[in-house]
C-alpha cells in the first residue's frame, strides 16, 4: 500500500517539475539572465526566491534550469538506452568476434571513471549542449549494454528466433519484432534508474563547470553559481540541489513500482 | 474397520478462489497396494495425490470431505503436526529427479537428510543407511555411489536415488508422480521393475500418477481415471483395461492403438536424400555417417533414445547445424549445409517445427503476427489476400478465426502446437521436419495432432520427417522408419518391416521396451532380461 503512496507522490512531483520545465517562459516572472534585483536580495524582497550574486531572479533561473536538466537528461538517457540495447542485441545474436569486440569495448568504457572520461572528451570536443548530450549518451550506454546483453543472449536462444533464422530474417526484424518487445519490462526499470543517474551526472558536470555554460545554467550549474552564498548564511544554493534530489527520488519511486509490477508476479500455474 | 487401510480420502473437494480443482473424489489405498491415478494434465492427478499429505498449492484449500492417513484424520491439523506426519509417514518421488536434487550436495547427504533431521546420526551411520538402499536399488558401486553429486550420475540412476530417498524413512505411503516420464524406454523398464519390487518388499501403499495408461496398467492393482477434477472411473486394473465402462476410459484404452500400420500413399520418388552426413559440436561427433531417404508424400519416423543424435540430424537437414561431411539433396538440388547460404525457395520448402511451442512462439506476438509473417515474407501477401489465407490456415488447423487476435499465452498446449504447424504451412513447404512435436502433449491431444498431420499430407502434398522417441507413435503414423543409436542409423526401412522383423539387436530391445497394456508384460520382460 505504501508503494502506491510513493508512486502517487513521485508522479505528482515529476509532473509538476515537467510542467515547470515546459512552461518556464510563461511561468518565469523575469528573464533568467537579466539583473533585475539587487545582488543577494532575500526571498520576498527581490522576487519570490530572492536574487543571486548578480541580482538575477532565482525563481526564473530555477525554472529555466529545470528545463535544461530535463531536456539533457531525457535525450541523453534515450540515446544511451537505444545505443546500449542495440549493441546488446547485435552482440547476443551474432556471438563470435563481434560479441567479443563490443563486450571488451564496453569493459574498457566502464573501467575508466565516467566523470574523468567526460572531462577529457568535452575538453577535446568543446562544450555545447549537443556534445554534452552525446558524451553522456555514449558513457551511459555501457550500463544498458551490461544489463541487456544477458537477456538478449537468452532471448536469442529462443526457438522463435531460430524460426526467424530459418526464414532468413534480417537484423531489424529481430531487433524490433522478436527481441525488443520481450525486453521491455526489464528495460523500463533500467531506463528509470538511468534517468536519475543521468540527472546526477549532468549536474555534476555542470557543478564542475564543464556542463551547461553560463549565462545559461542547469540545476547543477545553479548550485555552483550560488555555492558561495552558503557561507553568508543564505540557503539559495540548497533550492536547486533540493530540486535535483527531488527529481532522482521521484524517478526511483516510479522505478520501484515498475520493478515490483513486472517481477513480483506470483507464479500462477 | 480395516487394519490394512493406509489412506482413505472421502468426498474430497478442493477449491481455489475462482474454481474447483477436485470435486467429490474418494480413493483408498491398502497396505501393499498400488493405486494408479491416470488423466490428462490439469485433470487434478497431482493435486489429489498431494492432498493425501495435506499439501496444497498456494491459493487452493480443501472445502469438504475427509483425509485419513494411517488411521489419523489430517483435516484441521496444525502445521507442526502435519510436518511430522509428512516426515514419518509419507514420501514423494517427483517426475524430474534432476530438478529435485540440490546440485550442491552429495547424493548420500540428501538421501539421508530426513532421518538425520529426526535423530542424531553420525556420518558413518548415515552412509550405511544410504549404502543399504543403493544396494537394494541396484545402483552401480553402492559403496561409493553416494559420494557423487547429482550431475555425475545418469537420469535413471538419479531417479533411483530419489526412490532411495523416499524409502529411507520407511513410509506407509509413497507418492510416485510420473517417475519415469522423463526417461528413455529402456531406462524406464529398469526403474519400473524396481518400483514394483520395492512396493511389495517394503509393504507400504503407493499412489502412482501417470498419463501413460500402459505404464499404469503394469504398476497398479487398481486405477482411478481423473478428468477435469472429477473421478471418471475407478476399478481393478484388469477390469478397467479390458472392459472400461465410460466413454473417456474407452478412448484412453483405444489410444494405445491396435497395432495397425499407416498405409503408404506416397509415390516411390525420393524427395529428400541424405547421404553419409557427419555432424558435430566442437570435437564431439553427434551424427556419424548417417543416410536417410524421405519419399514424396510419406512420413519418415526417426526414432531413438535421447542423445542418439535425432535432433542434430534434423537440424543439419534444416541447415541450423551445418553438416561437416556428406550431402543433403532435395529432389535434385543440393542443399548447402548452412541455412543462411540457402536460396529463398530452399528456405521456404523445408520447414521446421520445434518440440516446445511455448519457446517457439513469441509471447508478444499475436497469432495473426505469427502466421502472417511467413505469408508476407515468402509470398508477399498483404491486406485482404493475406487475411483470406490466414483464415484458410486457421481452418486447416481447426482453430476458430477469432483466435487470430489472441496471444499464445491464452492458448492450450495443443492449440499452440497447431499454430506452429500453421506457421510452417503458411510457407507452402514440401517438407515438414517435426521434432518431437507431440511429446509435451497429452495422449488424446497428441492423437488429434497426428490426425491433423495425416490430413495435411493428403491435402497439401506434404512429406514429413517425424522425430520421436515414442515407438508406438512411429508405428501408427509413419510409412518408413529409421532407428538411431549413438549417432548412427542402425536400421532404416519400411515401418512394418522394422517393427516386425527388426534387423539389429538395438531395435529389438527398443521395441520390447515399449510399455504394453497386456497383463504381465513387465514381469515377462524381467524374465526375458534375466
Amino acid at each position: 500500500m505504501s508503494n502506491k503512496v510513493t508512486l502517487g507522490v513521485s508522479v505528482a512531483v515529476l509532473a509538476t517539475m515537467a510542467a515547470a520545465a515546459i512552461f518556464a517562459p510563461v511561468l518565469a516572472p523575469f528573464p533568467p539572465n537579466e539583473m533585475v534585483h539587487t545582488p543577494f536580495d532575500a526571498p520576498g524582497v527581490g522576487g519570490v526566491l530572492g536574487a543571486d550574486g548578480l541580482g538575477r531572479d532565482m525563481l526564473s533561473r530555477i525554472l529555466y534550469a529545470t528545463r535544461y536538466t530535463f531536456v539533457a537528461t531525457l535525450i541523453a538517457t534515450t540515446l544511451a538506452c537505444m545505443l546500449g540495447v542495440s549493441l546488446a542485441i547485435i552482440a547476443g545474436l551474432s556471438k563470435g568476434w563481434i560479441d567479443i569486440v563490443i563486450g571488451r569495448a564496453v569493459d574498457i568504457l566502464m573501467s575508466i571513471p565516467q566523470i574523468i572520461l567526460a572531462l577529457i572528451i568535452l575538453a577535446i570536443a568543446g562544450v555545447s549542449l549537443t556534445t554534452l548530450i552525446l558524451t553522456m549518451a555514449v558513457l551511459q550506454s555501457s550500463t544498458y549494454y551490461r544489463v541487456t546483453r544477458p537477456i538478449a543472449g537468452d532471448l536469442a536462444a529462443m526457438e522463435y528466433v531460430e524460426v526467424g533464422r530459418l526464414r532468413g530474417e534480417r537484423l531489424h526484424w529481430y531487433l524490433f519484432k522478436e527481441i525488443l518487445p520481450n525486453m521491455v519490462p526489464s528495460l523500463l526499470a533500467q531506463f528509470g534508474l538511468g534517468l536519475s543517474s543521468a540527472a546526477l551526472f549532468i549536474s555534476s558536470l555542470s557543478f564542475l563547470g564543464i556542463g551547461i555554460q553560463p549565462p545559461a545554467a542547469d540545476l547543477g550549474g545553479l548550485v555552483r553559481e550560488n555555492a558561495l552564498a552558503l557561507s553568508t548564511g543564505r540557503l539559495t544554493p540548497l533550492i536547486p540541489a533540493f530540486c535535483i534530489a527531488l527529481f532522482c527520488l521521484s524517478v526511483n519511486g516510479i522505478v520501484d513500482w515498475l520493478v515490483g509490477r513486472f517481477s513480483d508476479k506470483p507464479d500462477v500455474k | 474397520m480395516s487394519g490394512n487401510r493406509i489412506l482413505s480420502i472421502d468426498n474430497l473437494r478442493v477449491e481455489t478462489r475462482t474454481g474447483v480443482l477436485l470435486d467429490d473424489v474418494s480413493i483408498h489405498v491398502d497396505r501393499g497396494e498400488v493405486l494408479g491415478i491416470i488423466g490428462e494434465s490439469g485433470a487434478g492427478k497431482s493435486t489429489l495425490a498431494l492432498s493425501s499429505i495435506m499439501l496444497f498449492k498456494a491459493g487452493c484449500r480443501p472445502t469438504a470431505g475427509s483425509i485419513t492417513l494411517g488411521g489419523q484424520s489430517l483435516m484441521g491439523l496444525g502445521t507442526a503436526e502435519l510436518e511430522t506426519i509428512r516426515r514419518t509417514k509419507a514420501s514423494y518421488v517427483a517426475q524430474s529427479a534432476a530438478a529435485s536434487f540440490n546440485p550442491f550436495y552429495r547424493l548420500e547427504d540428501q538421501v539421508t537428510e530426513i532421518p538425520a533431521m529426526a535423530q542424531k546420526l553420525t556420518a558413518t551411520q548415515r552412509r550405511r543407511m544410504a549404502i543399504e538402499l543403493f544396494e537394494e536399488l541396484q545402483l552401480p558401486d553402492p559403496e561409493n555411489f553416494g559420494r557423487r553429486y547429482p550431475h555425475q550420475v545418469s537420469g535413471g540412476q538419479l531417479q533411483r536415488a530419489m526412490i532411495a530417498m523416499a524409502l529411507i524413512n520407511q513410509p506407509d505411503l509413497i507418492i510416485f508422480d510420473e517417475p519415469t516420464t522423463a526417461l528413455d524406454v529402456t531406462t524406464q523398464i529398469e526403474v519400473l521393475r524396481l518400483i514394483k519390487k520395492v512396493a511389495s518388499t517394503h509393504n507400504c501403499g503407493a499412489l502412482y500418477i501417470s498419463h501413460d495408461l500402459a505404464v499404469v496398467s503394469q504398476m497398479a492393482d487398481r486405477i482411478v481415471v481423473m478428468r477435469n477434477g472429477k473421478m471418471v472411473e475407478q476399478g481393478p486394473t484388469r477390469q478397467l483395461v479390458d472392459n472400461p465402462q465410460t466413454d473417456y476410459a474407452r478412448r484412453l484404452v483405444a489410444h494405445q492403438g491396435d497395432g495397425s500400420y499407416a498405409t503408404a500413399n506416397g509415390s516411390d520418388k525420393t524427395l529428400l536424400d541424405v547421404r553419409n552426413v557427419d555432424v558435430g559440436y566442437g570435437g564431439v561427433a553427434a551424427v556419424k555417417d548417417a543416410s536417410i531417404k524421405l519419399g514424396s508424400g510419406s512420413v519418415l519416423a526417426l526414432v531413438g533414445e535421447s542423445g542418439s543424435g535425432k535432433t542434430t540430424l534434423a537440424r543439419s537437414i534444416a541447415g541450423l547445424q551445418p553438416a561437416r561431411q556428406g550431402e543433403i539433396r532435395m529432389r535434385d538440388n543440393l542443399l548447402t549445409p548452412l541455412v543462411e547460404r540457402r536460396s529463398f525457395d530452399q528456405r521456404r520448402l523445408v520447414q521446421y517445427i520445434h518440440q516446445l511451442p511455448d519457446l517457439a512462439l513469441n509471447p508478444r506476438q499475436t497469432i495473426r503476427d505469427v502466421i502472417g509473417r511467413p505469408l508476407s515474407y515468402f509470398h508477399r501477401l498483404r491486406g485482404a489476400s493475406a487475411e483470406q489465407r490466414l483464415r484458410e490456415l486457421m481452418e486447416a488447423i481447426e482453430l476458430p478465426a477469432a483466435y487470430l487476435d489472441r496471444y499464445p499465452a491464452s492458448l492450450s498446449g495443443g492449440q499452440k502446437q497447431r499454430v506452429c504447424i500453421a506457421r510452417s504451412l503458411a510457407a507452402k513447404p514440401d517438407i515438414l521436419i517435426c521434432d518431437e512435436i507431440t511429446s509435451a502433449l497429452d495422449p488424446l491431444v497428441e492423437e488429434s495432432i497426428i490426425k491433423l498431420l495425416t490430413r495435411l499430407i493428403k491435402d497439401e502434398g506434404l512429406s514429413i520427417l517425424f522425430i520421436t522417441h515414442n515407438l508406438g507413435l512411429a508405428l501408427r503414423f509413419s510409412h518408413t522408419t529409421a532407428v538411431m543409436q549413438a549417432g548412427r542409423i542402425v536400421e532404416h526401412g519400411d515401418t512394418r518391416a522394422v517393427f516386425e522383423q527388426p534387423q539389429s539387436d538395438y531395435t529389438r530391445s527398443l521395441i520390447q521396451a515399449v510399455p504394453q497394456l497386456r497383463e504381465g508384460w513387465l514381469d515377462g520382460f524381467s524374465a526375458n532380461a534375466a
